[in-house]
């Protein structure tokens, strides 16, 4: 068996001596391991660290083998995110969200999510509202998607500005007036024809998080055993603190 | 199955020789019969080495290094700077400095960096130690001299996170090209970061 294919890194275990076993999210092979002979050595320490793409050629007897990887670095991108507080905190909350979907499972959607959002660090901003959506595509990926096109109680697709904590369905602002206190708020970049937009607030960021975060615990991470990674934490105070610094410049 | 050709005090040996890093079952089998060879030159010596070290050695109270007394000769050290406390993963990393003489500063030994993958997080670590020593006023200057990996630096930004209240400086090592490095075969971040780090020549 082999194969070759792009990936990206999402964590490396050490094996025996010398080598490592590498966990990449492939784009048409979905996430993947495999062993990378002298991947604890310092030569290639560099290039398997989580967020970097990699050219990567699989190999096995068999299909079901762990295989061996054969791999070659396309976009360094770990070096310049160490730099950053909140792009190091997202790329370890990323690869720790990416674990969760199933091995050998092609996902192409959220490989296309991760490259995007993992390009897109240096804006504070930009990262929050990439990793609100990498979160929100992870959900759906996984089964538990938000219907956030239409009003749940009443089917319009206008003014949808509330989330039901319980359904998961948009809610229009004439529908969810009276239960306002108990609806999750749907930030501008979530809701269609307003994504384009790139004028949103700190209030619409945390409003992301809180929806997102919700579905992930109730629907993924605590059946699980889980609950939100210290990466995620880490992300939103220093996406928060980085605003309100440049603010205040 | 083959047939032992040694005595199972022997093949004891063996088999706990090889479990010692750089050592596999056929080197350990030579470094086995090279101790037996010497046995009064080196076995003996050595097995009384170990034995002292497993009776004397301790992990500093203070800083998480490993010494015979306790605190650590670097604690007890009257010439080190108390205003400096250099952050390390690992007592590896400790002496990897030491070596270098790189600093004069006291130590704190964390005992390993944050990983969601292998399940360490921040109570697996002395980071509640570093935090209380980081409030003493004789302190200044936290250096964070750890990996230069995305788990070696997410421990830094938490720490960093942790230690804003502590009123001290908070430093960590530069980035970019080593001793030796061409430029040619650098990654391109590591390229940028030396660049976003340049220094007056």
């Amino acid at each position: 068996m082999e194969w070759t294919d792009e990936g990206i890194v999402l964590g490396v275990r050490r094996h025996g001596e010398s080598s490592a076993i590498v966990e990449l999210l492939t784009r048409g092979h979905g996430r993947h391991l495999g062993l990378v002979r002298g991947g604890a050595g310092s030569k290639l320490r560099p290039l398997l660290q989580p967020g970097n793409s990699v050219s990567a050629v699989w190999r096995a007897r068999l299909d079901e083998h762990l295989g061996t990887y054969v791999l070659e670095g396309t976009r360094m991108r770990a070096a310049m995110l160490l730099a950053s507080s909140h792009a190091v905190y997202g790329v370890t909350h990323l690869a720790s969200l990416a674990r969760l979907l199933p091995e050998r499972d092609p996902q192409p959607e959220i490989y296309e999510r991760l490259e995007r959002t993992l390009d897109d660090f240096d804006d504070v901003g930009e990262a929050a509202v990439h990793l609100i959506r990498f979160e929100l595509t992870m959900l759906t990926e996984l089964g538990f998607g938000l219907d956030l096109a239409s009003c749940a109680a009443t089917g319009t697709t206008a003014d949808l500005i509330y989330v039901s904590p319980k359904s998961g369905g948009a809610v229009s602002r004439q529908a969810g007036e009276p239960w306002r206190d108990k609806l999750l708020r749907l930030p501008p970049f979530l809701r269609e024809g307003e994504a384009a937009r790139n004028d949103w607030s700190d209030q619409d960021l945390q409003d992301g998080f809180a929806l997102t975060g919700r579905f992930l615990l109730r629907n993924v991470l605590e059946p699980r055993g889980q609950g939100h990674s210290d990466a995620r934490d880490g992300f939103i105070n220093a996406v928060v603190r980085l605003r309100a610094r440049t603010a205040a410049e | 199955m083959a047939a032992a050709v040694a005595g199972p005090e022997i093949e004891r040996l063996i088999q706990l020789l090889a479990k010692l890093p750089g050592l596999g079952p056929r080197s350990a089998r030579r470094a086995a019969l090279h101790l037996i060879k010497k046995r009064e030159a080196l076995m003996a010596p050595l097995a009384s080495a170990l034995q002292v070290a497993i009776e004397r050695i301790q992990v500093c109270k203070v800083c998480g290094n490993i010494d015979t007394q306790n605190p650590c000769t670097v604690c007890t050290d009257p010439r080190r700077d108390p205003s400096i406390i250099v952050v390390v993963a690992d007592v590896a990393d400790l002496w990897a400095l030491e070596r270098a003489h790189a600093s004069s500063g006291r130590y704190h030994v964390l005992g390993a960096t944050l990983s969601p993958l292998d399940g360490v997080g921040p109570d697996d670590l002395t980071i509640d130690a570093l935090v209380a020593r980081a409030h003493d006023p004789q302190v200044s200057e936290i250096v964070l001299a750890l990996n230069a990996t995305v788990d070696g630096q997410t421990t830094a930004h938490y720490i960093t996170d942790l230690l804003m209240e502590a009123g001290v400086k908070v430093t960590r090592l530069a980035h970019g090209v080593p001793v030796g490095g061409e430029l040619d075969y650098l990654d391109e971040g590591t390229l940028s970061a030396a660049m976003r780090q340049r220094t007056l020549f």
